[in-house]
């Protein structure tokens, strides 16, 4: 509790370093990509002439920056969609009380120990075309298994196919932790309101639609926001595992951003990369912020 | 009273660090160190660096060494890192950099590069490096870095037991090369083994295809604006290329080049085009030189070496000036070149290396660097800046799959215009 000025101000004292590196390494360096974004900065020295929107006609007229668009839209989709789905159907499961909870939900819950670039390097040679998952099944009989997987440049409506691998690498890996959320949440359900669906008749199905899925929407959105900002950002799985990929089938603006900047040397025109991704997260992020905002102010 | 007390410890607090800092970089100054930035972390490279400080170490034993590496193939992080301390203005003293443009592009025209002619003509070496070299590595009249080994680029490594058993000869021209992968194929061996996972080896597959069609001066003058990036010459190379990518193997998307490589062992594929630091890797896996794989210039590549090297360099504001113009030295010196080469499994900058120290393979390396038109490799920082790179890789990734011969004329255009327009 604050009770006097003095109080205050060594309240604000306290917190005075944290505000300053903050201002400075966050804010502060956002500021300053924003400035060479607009810069006429190419090569090792920084020249930050005014050139105004120059960079950013330049990389969004690039093939390259359109595909990687594309390809985080539908990885973000995709991802989010399988990560949820079979965190929820996982923990719904893992709830019904079976026995070795425990074990399993620490198996599940595994992989996210596991850095990115191991999950990449891991699941590259199970994708690869003549070693892995294709060795296997023809190795079952099913001689047609020549799938090029994340070799395979084709795509579908703008969709490449060889991000499936790399969707289901990142939502191998993220599934257990949706899932420890879900369980979470189930746990917070009272028992009793289900209880009295079912005296009353409510079929599993029913109190899953209608209880428990509304229950969780808080949850839902939770795990949307944390797995959004971390596929909008995804760099070093893919970076591992596949790389841009054919014809930047799996390339990702992070992907292009590092590249640019520290292999082209080309600055400004990464900084107008990186300057794309923070709007992109912003959009995911700020809602979320402003809602939980002002819940807080009306408590 | 105590308010104020407060204040001034949280500030004192909050600005001690930068105190401690800037103690520490006075104190640094004094201490006799060296410290050498590379991206050598693994095998031979790591060994050979090793060799060169031992020398280093007998000469100036009081000089404490600190081996700066930054893990990852062709410096690609490496890179990174050095332009972060660069512009911080905390370089190391001395650093590894591919000689030619990268070199040039990058760090002499920034202005952060101390000329190091003075090295070369102390020591007397402008008359043991080739020309050819000393043009690479100089802007405007002054050297800019000390190579310490060549590698070349333009080699076709080829299966023995594939050509003997098979009765075909490995191809000396790019006619030769088609009939060869044609009959390859129809025996059900994958002609050509490639591993473009990482875009470089696609445009290192282009730079042989690209000498090959336009001859070395050709070849030279895409760099320098005098050979047209839209005329017939580069048209049929690309499409050349396009012919060879029908013979390489489906999974190239999913390889990196030391996997294409163990292909040409196992016998999946009959050939690979790769710069000479493949000979290492065969040898590491217990082949001779000469008996399980031979190799020949990249097909109608014939006298022309296509080059690349690692060089140090001496940016502004070393720390320890004096110990890294002694570190170049021993760079430069012939024993340093053939402490570090025949372990890296490259062959000196000079051309005086004792020939019996290296293996067969080197040795006609050698005989060619001595006699050939020497040509600088674009995919290994030789011949063009890293801008430009960047954007020639960007292309190769799309044009390998796509194929689209007019597409890729008109971006390697655009490419090359906004590169020597600057």
């Amino acid at each position: 509790m604050i009770k006097s000025r003095g109080d205050l101000l060594r309240a604000f004292f306290v917190v005075l370093p944290s505000i300053a590196a903050v201002g400075i390494f966050i804010y502060g360096f956002i500021g300053w990509s924003l400035r060479a974004s607009f810069s006429a900065w190419d090569g090792i020295i920084p020249d930050f002439t005014f050139v105004g929107f120059k960079n950013y006609l330049e990389v969004f007229s690039n093939v390259r920056f359109q595909k990687d668009l594309w390809n985080t839209l539908y990885f973000t989709f995709f991802f989010l969609l399988l990560s949820i789905c079979w965190g929820l159907l996982l923990a719904w499961l893992l709830d019904r009380k079976v026995k070795g909870e425990a074990l399993l939900r620490n198996i599940f819950l595994f992989p996210m120990s596991i850095s990115f670039v191991v999950t990449g390097v891991v699941w590259r040679w199970i994708f690869n075309p003549t070693v892995g998952v294709n060795a296997l099944l023809k190795l079952l009989g099913f001689s047609g298994a020549n799938w090029g997987w994340y070799t395979d440049p084709t795509s579908v409506l703008k969709f490449h196919l060889a991000l499936i691998p790399v969707i289901l690498a990142a939502s191998w890996q993220l599934t257990g932790y949706t899932m420890a959320m879900f369980l979470a949440g189930l746990r917070g359900i009272p028992e009793d309101l289900i209880d009295h669906a079912r005296i009353d008749g409510a079929s599993e199905l029913y109190i899953f639609r209608r209880i428990i899925l509304p229950l969780l929407k808080p949850i839902t959105l939770s795990a949307m926001i944390v797995l959004g900002h971390f596929s909008l950002k995804i760099f070093d799985l893919i970076y591992t595992m596949t790389g841009k990929g054919p014809a930047f089938a799996t390339d990702v603006p992070a992907i292009f951003m590092f590249e640019t900047t520290f292999r082209g040397n080309h600055y400004a025109e990464g900084a107008v990369i990186s300057i794309v991704m923070l709007l992109l997260v912003a959009v995911v992020i700020v809602p979320y912020l402003y809602s939980t905002f002002r819940k807080e102010i009306k408590r | 009273m105590k308010k104020i007390t407060i204040i001034a410890v949280v500030l004192l607090l909050f600005f001690s660090p930068s105190f401690l800092f800037s103690e520490g970089a006075k104190e640094k100054k004094v201490e006799n160190k060296l410290e050498i930035f590379s991206w050598w972390t693994a095998g031979g490279e790591a060994e050979g660096l090793e060799a060169m400080f031992d020398i280093y170490k007998s000469k100036y034993p009081d000089v404490e060494i600190i081996n700066a590496t930054v893990a990852g193939g062709a410096g690609a992080n490496a890179k990174a890192v050095l332009a972060t301390r660069m512009q911080g203005g905390n370089p190391p003293d001395s650093f590894q950099v591919h000689a030619g443009h990268e070199l040039i592009d990058t760090w002499v025209v920034a202005g952060k590069m101390e000329p190091i002619t003075f090295i070369f003509k102390d020591n007397g070496w402008m008359d043991v490096y080739p020309k050819g070299v000393i043009d690479i590595i100089s802007y405007k009249g002054e050297i800019y870095s000390v190579p310490v080994n060549i590698h070349r680029s333009n080699v076709l490594w080829y299966n023995k037991r594939i050509f003997q058993e098979s009765g075909l000869t490995p191809p000396k021209t790019l006619d030769e090369f088609f009939q060869v992968a044609e009959k390859l194929a129809n025996m059900g061996i994958t002609p050509l083994a490639l591993g473009d996972k990482n875009t470089w080896t696609s445009t290192h597959l282009l730079e042989s295809v690209l000498l090959a069609t336009l001859g070395p001066e050709g070849y030279k003058g895409l760099w320098d604006g005098s050979t047209p990036w839209d005329g017939s010459a580069v048209r049929k190379a690309l499409d050349n290329f396009v012919r060879m990518l029908k013979y390489v193997n489906t999974d190239h998307a999913a390889l990196t080049w030391d996997a294409a490589t163990q292909y040409v062992i196992d016998g999946k594929s009959a050939m690979n085009i790769m710069g000479d630091w493949a000979e290492g890797y065969f040898k590491a896996k217990g082949l001779t030189p000469g008996k399980e794989f031979g190799w020949l210039p990249s097909p109608g590549t014939q006298g022309s070496f296509m080059m690349l090297s690692d060089s140090f360099g001496l940016p502004k504001g070393a720390p320890h000036r004096e110990n890294a113009i002694r570190w170049l030295t021993v760079c430069g010196s012939r024993e340093g070149q053939d402490a570090f080469n025949p372990i890296k499994g490259s062959i000196p900058s000079r051309i005086d290396g004792d020939k019996s120290l290296y293996d067969e393979y080197l040795q006609s390396a050698m005989k060619d660097f001595s006699k050939n038109a020497i040509v600088p490799s674009v995919a290994h920082g030789a011949a063009a800046s890293e801008g430009w790179l960047t954007k020639i890789n960007d292309i190769m990734t799309v044009f390998v799959s796509e194929r689209n011969i007019d597409k890729a004329v008109e971006q390697f255009s655009k490419a090359a215009r906004e590169s020597l327009g600057k």
